[in-house]
């Protein structure tokens, strides 16, 4: 029998028909949306006199624009307003589960999917957001659409979608105290580029990764998108079902075992060919951060910058502006810089564990004058979960304000917004120039790297924080 | 929504060799709040064009008469990110039906062609001929055959293949969309979704 990957596995599994000539139809399990990419897809289906094919394959919830003060007032922006409020009359009138502002389940939609168990290993996964890549953490093929395709999958429940290349990023070994998920996934994508993986959907394996909580794979996975691939994927394993079971959407009883034994077949056979591969040892790994605009300029925090050498035409250009946008100059450490903002959240680093890595860190310090702090948790549940053990207080008594669930200063289409010429050390995903706001410079780093940070007010390797 | 019909386009172009513009770019979230398609070109490349105050910044292309037209000639890793269509809706609306570029990111390439817009891919070689035509001489026209497949520097006559599927191309050039298609096999898709 032909030697198959879990991407081969998943993918094979939900086409329809292959177009000759042309695209898979590909058949989507489960839909998420929110407020803003889909209320021109329901639009559109208006236009066309068509409705939803299957409501209860679609989940809603609005993440992207929604204020994170006072959500159970109205909300006081019109444009954010009419989209939450549009999104609601969509939901009512296609019969399409919503978890709405203030409702205990409400949160990022890359964050809610997993805490209820409605994201599964072996489904289809899709949304208007390219952080959907976040759902292979589970052994699921999902990725980022656009709202055409939104339109179609509320149309249809399928998409037309070409079957990627496969590539395999092995991370071996055991990783250094200090060392998180997010700095493992900032490394690689430092070593392949911001573009290295477009084309293909990545498997994340090796000992490293299997070592990882379902929360750290989700940071990997979710980061996947920032090296160009369409996705990445996590082959199902133990660690999986028991953060599975018992949750609200996932099987129970004789299904429960019955989804396990097919769960258990996940994954890519020995000796399956993937077009690329990458292999790197977990014990390189050194907490990461980045310096530029975009999440392949990444270092390692005691790095330097590094200078152009061997840079030509456009490449060269492009650095310069990027540094000059930043502040920096090439060859320069980072390592001591001021910094004035820090941001733990997103559907990167706004889950549970995260908040706590973040707490204990600072449990008993204080912020940095310098420095404001923002938390801002990914959902409800994990806000809850925060109040209950006592991180909040924490917390609070370090100086960080906490803020209500939401993407918040991660895309910063609300008002969470990095003031211009500001730096930003920031758990999120994205650097792009104006990301956290028009000016804003964002670093990215892992919430330890960020804790370190908002004690000391300078870029600060954690490791260097623990000894003291 | 059916689209507009793409055969052959003959334009001068619009340079861009920044690498990695990324969507973020092309239109900022802050811009992402309306309900409708319409009207994103106001904002296309919101924060390089206008400056705060939102006077227009003279460096920037867009703000320099000496360029204009329907073809956009873009940098290396074009549409990077975020995968808001927005992106390609604000290019549309501001004029733009074309994309050039060595290398497009995934999304946003998928983007393109799901709304009529042509991301053509060529080689840097003839990306570098192309920047280096239109800033030498800013009438440069280019054309863009589909059916045949070519990209045309009119000047000198220089011409490169690209690449699309059949299926793409032929929805491209009636401008029909994928949806019309799903519909049609609405009762297979049935049939497949009972497994499931």
């Amino acid at each position: 029998m032909e030697k198959t990957t879990l991407f081969d596995k998943i993918w094979d599994a939900h086409v329809v028909k292959s177009v000759p000539a042309g695209p898979d139809v590909f058949f989507i399990d489960k839909h998420f949306i929110h407020e803003v990419t889909s209320p021109v897809a329901f639009l559109n289906l208006e236009k066309r006199g068509i409705g939803v094919k299957n409501p209860s394959r679609t989940v809603a919830t609005p993440d992207h624009n929604v204020p994170t003060v006072d959500q159970d007032k109205t909300i006081k922006d019109k444009l954010s307003r009419m989209q939450v409020e549009r999104l609601r009359e969509n939901c009512v009138r296609y019969n399409i589960e919503l978890h709405d502002l203030g409702s205990a389940h409400h949160g990022i939609v890359h964050v809610i999917g997993p805490e209820l168990g409605i994201t599964q290993p072996g489904m289809t996964i899709v949304c208007g957001d390219s952080h959907t890549s976040t759902h292979g953490a589970f052994g699921a093929i999902a990725f980022g659409i656009g709202t055409s395709e939104v339109e179609m999958v509320l149309a249809t429940q399928c998409i037309m979608q070409s079957k990627a290349k496969k590539m395999r990023i092995t991370v071996d070994g055991v990783m250094e105290n200090g060392v998180t998920s997010k700095d493992i996934i900032l490394y690689i994508i430092a070593k392949i580029s911001a573009a290295g993986a477009t084309g293909y959907f990545v498997e994340y394996a090796g000992s490293a990764i299997q070592s990882l909580s379902m929360e750290a794979r989700m940071t990997i996975c979710n980061m996947s998108i920032e090296m160009g691939a369409r996705g990445g994927l996590i082959a199902p394993d133990e660690t999986t079902f028991n953060y599975l079971e018992g949750k609200q959407y996932a099987p129970k009883g004789a299904d429960w075992d019955k989804a396990v034994a097919y769960w258990k077949t996940l994954k890519s056979d020995e000796g399956a060919i993937f077009d690329k591969e990458y292999v790197f040892d977990a014990a390189d790994i050194e907490p990461m951060i980045t310096y530029g605009t975009n999440p392949g300029m990444g270092i390692k925090v005691k790095g330097t910058i590094p200078t152009t050498e061997g840079m030509e035409g456009s490449n060269k250009i492009s650095y310069l502006k990027s540094l000059e946008y930043m502040g920096f100059a090439p060859g320069e450490p980072v390592k001591g810089k001021l910094v004035d903002y820090v941001f733990v959240g997103s559907c990167t680093n706004g889950r549970i564990e995260d908040i706590r890595s973040v707490a204990q860190f600072v449990k008993g310090h204080k912020k940095a004058d310098n420095i404001t702090a923002w938390i801002v948790p990914g959902s409800r549940e994990v806000e809850k979960m925060a109040h209950e053990e006592g991180l909040v207080k924490i917390l609070e008594e370090a100086g960080f304000e906490l803020r209500q669930p939401g993407c918040s200063a991660c895309l910063a289409m609300n008002d969470d917004k990095i003031p211009a010429g500001k730096y930003a050390v920031s758990t999120s995903n994205r650097n792009f120039e104006g990301r956290q706001g028009p000016g804003a410079r964002t670093m990215l780093a892992s919430p330890l790297t960020v804790a370190a940070v908002a004690i000391t007010g300078r870029i600060t390797d954690p490791r260097e924080v623990f000894e003291n | 929504m059916a689209y507009d019909k793409f055969t052959v386009l003959r334009s001068t172009a619009v340079p861009l060799p920044t690498e990695n513009v990324d969507t973020d770019q092309i239109i900022p979230a802050r811009f992402l709040k309306a309900t409708e398609r319409e009207g994103f070109g106001d904002n296309l490349f919101r924060d390089w064009r206008y400056d705060v105050e939102g006077n227009p910044k003279q460096d920037f292309v867009l703000n320099d008469q000496t360029y204009s037209g329907k073809i956009l000639v873009a940098g290396k890793n074009f549409g990077s990110g975020s995968s808001r269509e927005h992106a390609v809706w604000a290019l549309y609306d501001y004029g733009f039906r074309c994309v050039v570029s060595s290398f497009f990111a995934d999304i946003f390439k998928n983007n393109c062609l799901n709304i009529g817009v042509l991301p053509v891919t060529v080689s840097a070689e003839f990306a570098d001929k192309l920047f280096a035509a239109i800033l030498a001489d800013p009438t440069t026209e280019i054309e863009i055959n589909l059916p045949e497949q070519k990209i045309k520097l009119l000047s000198t006559g220089e011409s490169e293949s690209f690449d699309i599927n059949e299926y793409k191309k032929d929805n491209m050039t009636n401008g029909f969309d994928d949806i019309d298609y799903l519909l049609n096999m609405s009762s297979e898709i049935d049939a497949f979704a009972k497994g499931k």
